[in-house]
């Protein structure tokens, strides 16, 4: 009996100790990120209330709100009066959902054909993967150049099918823009999306589909009545996955169509400002709006998500 | 009879559906090599198969800028990268994957939501960092910034990996009185070899194609990585854009990622579901 009550003695005291240690393994980390992510961050924050500039980096006074919104003889100025602001939130939205929908639709018709077995197929996947791997600088120049309205292979054969009669300018001509930015962005990730949606598949019951098989079920009924629903969170944590990385985009956009109002986002819009002109107050003002419309979307899933987290957080 | 009719439908249609995707996914690569390969103005009309092969382009990219030496940074920056991160993440990993404390949701989640913040979000407090480190202009300090996105990542991946093991051996080693320190060091360790494989090489890719922070944060051109050189190769004006010195040096850039990938498929499938589905 006391041997038994000394063993338990010692479990706790075990966890206990546990407990610090697992705190000094961690401490590594923990300093990293408040060195890399939580000491940035509060700065821009920060600088959002001054009139800071990139040049002069420790000459600075506070402003206030200043930098979102200030009334100075009748008219209002700041990043709330600034429709330029606006419509590049505007922007944003449009190409996130736009981007978004069209690579779930191919990602899942690419996770399809991955989940199939024939001869090669998984060379078929390393060759899916390669546009994901491949810097978005390398791809969205690549594209830029076959997309050329004079001398780009796209308007070549369009012309040639006689789809079209003149060459169009799909980086200028802000009709089509957004457009291309958006297919540009969906040919890069879709293979990624088409991994996520794979490993949903991979996951599947095997004994629903022979059910299905044995009473003759058409394949098309199979795949809305049996594997939709069931690949339902996959496609979920895909969509919220690729939601927050569209809201931040930056790379594709500015490489494709520089600081074209047509198709300036949020991040095109706060690094101009910061960068270009110099201003990082007003900058990190439209940084940390940037954020907190992130932050809301991330809180936003995670509640929604929350059953499906907390199972994996746990 | 209609079952092998099916069947024959049925594999016509993946072997259609599988050429489309490959077409239009891999063309544009295809389509960058002709065009790296041409010379003067032939580069100008449209060829679907390569007339001459040129090596101008990429003497070019190596002799009228410092290319070589922007491939040496971006390969230095992204090891590095992938290093330090894989050794903070790894020490991190043990005591979220396997053990229970106070707080460790919390840290979970904290590490969640730094690896979804915007990069723009943190580009002037991480330019404050660079310059009170005076690190501007200095492959190092674009290690430093990586760290935001990669140790995240591989804390994260890791976590889900650990997870995964069996804790048998675990339990073994605790009944014979090991410490967590020599659990991590001979049970961990050596166990998590492939999660550690992968998730470096993830944390490469990631690293060599980041382009805003590499931008922002280098100013000379022999300073500068891959993607930031290729942004700023530019003729005289607009319309002198050298597109086959563009799709010499993006060639360059992607041979060696498309080297890694086609060898490594599996490890960056593994590592990716485990990294993003659980994210």
């Amino acid at each position: 009996m006391e041997k038994r009550l000394k063993s338990e003695d010692k479990k706790l005291s075990y966890q206990k100790r546990k407990g610090y240690c697992a705190w000094l393994l961690l401490l590594p980390m923990l300093v990293g990120l408040l060195i890399v992510a939580v000491w940035p961050l509060s700065y821009t924050f920060f600088y959002a209330f001054t009139d800071a500039s990139l040049s002069t980096l420790s000459n600075y006074t506070f402003i206030g709100f200043d930098n979102f919104w200030v009334n100075d003889k009748g008219y209002w100025y700041g990043l709330v009066a600034d429709p330029l602001w606006w419509h590049s939130v505007w922007n944003t939205i449009v190409f996130a959902i736009g981007s978004v929908a069209i690579e779930i639709l191919l990602g899942t018709i690419i996770a399809l054909v991955m989940h199939t077995k024939f001869i090669g197929c998984s060379l078929f996947r390393a060759a899916m993967l390669i546009p994901w791997t491949i810097p978005t600088v390398v791809s969205a120049k690549i594209w830029t150049w076959m997309l050329h309205d004079q001398y780009g292979l796209i308007n070549y054969l369009l012309i040639k099918l006689r789809l079209i009669a003149n060459p169009i300018a799909w980086l200028a001509d802000h009709n089509f823009t957004m457009l291309t930015v958006i297919l540009v962005d969906s040919w890069k990730t879709s293979p990624f999306v088409a991994m996520l949606i794979l490993a949903g598949l991979q996951m599947l019951p095997n004994d629903c589909y022979e059910a299905a098989k044995v009473d003759g079920i058409h394949p098309i009924k199979v795949f809305f009545g049996i594997t939709l629903p069931l690949i339902r969170p996959a496609l979920t944590v895909a969509v919220l996955f690729r939601l927050l990385e569209a809201l931040r985009v930056f790379d594709v956009v500015y490489i494709m169509t520089g600081n074209a109002e047509s198709t300036m986002t949020m991040s095109v819009y706060a690094r101009q400002n910061l960068v270009d002109f110099q201003d990082l107050g007003y900058g990190s003002a439209a940084s940390t709006m940037l954020f907190i419309v992130i932050f809301f979307i991330i809180v936003l899933c995670l509640a929604m998500m929350r059953a499906d987290v907390m199972k994996e957080v746990r | 009879m209609t079952t092998y009719n099916n069947s024959l439908t049925i594999k016509i249609g993946l072997f259609a559906i599988v050429s489309m995707l490959l077409l239009i996914f891999l063309f544009p690569f295809y389509y960058a090599l002709i065009t790296s390969f041409k010379s003067g103005s032939s580069i100008f009309e449209v060829s679907f198969f390569p007339k001459e092969l040129s090596l101008d382009n990429y003497i070019a990219i190596f002799d009228e800028q410092p290319f070589g030496r922007n491939f040496l940074n971006s390969l230095t920056i992204s090891i590095a990268a992938g290093v330090i991160s894989l050794l903070f993440g790894m020490i991190a990993a043990m005591p979220l994957g396997r053990f229970r404390f106070n707080g460790q949701r919390l840290i979970l989640l904290t590490v969640l939501i730094v690896s979804m913040f915007p990069q723009v979000a943190v580009l002037s407090g991480m330019f404050r960092l660079i310059r009170a480190l005076e690190l501007f202009n200095n492959p190092m300090g674009l290690v430093l910034c990586y760290l935001i996105f990669t140790l995240p990542f591989t804390v994260w991946v890791l976590t889900s990996f650990i997870r995964n093991l069996p804790v048998e051996v675990e339990e073994a080693a605790i009944m014979d009185g090991a410490n967590p320190w020599v659990l991590l060091t001979k049970i961990f360790f050596p166990m998590m070899w492939p999660a550690i494989i992968t998730t470096g090489l993830l944390v490469f890719v990631v690293a060599w194609n980041e382009f805003l922070f590499a931008m922002t944060f280098t100013l000379s051109s022999h300073q500068r990585t891959i993607p930031v050189a290729i942004a700023l190769i530019n003729g005289g004006s607009q319309f002198e854009v050298p597109w086959g010195r563009i799709m010499a040096a993006s060639v360059t850039v992607s041979v060696p990622m498309i080297a890694l990938v086609l060898i490594f498929q599996r490890q960056i499938v593994s590592g990716l579901t485990a990294g993003a589905v659980k994210g």
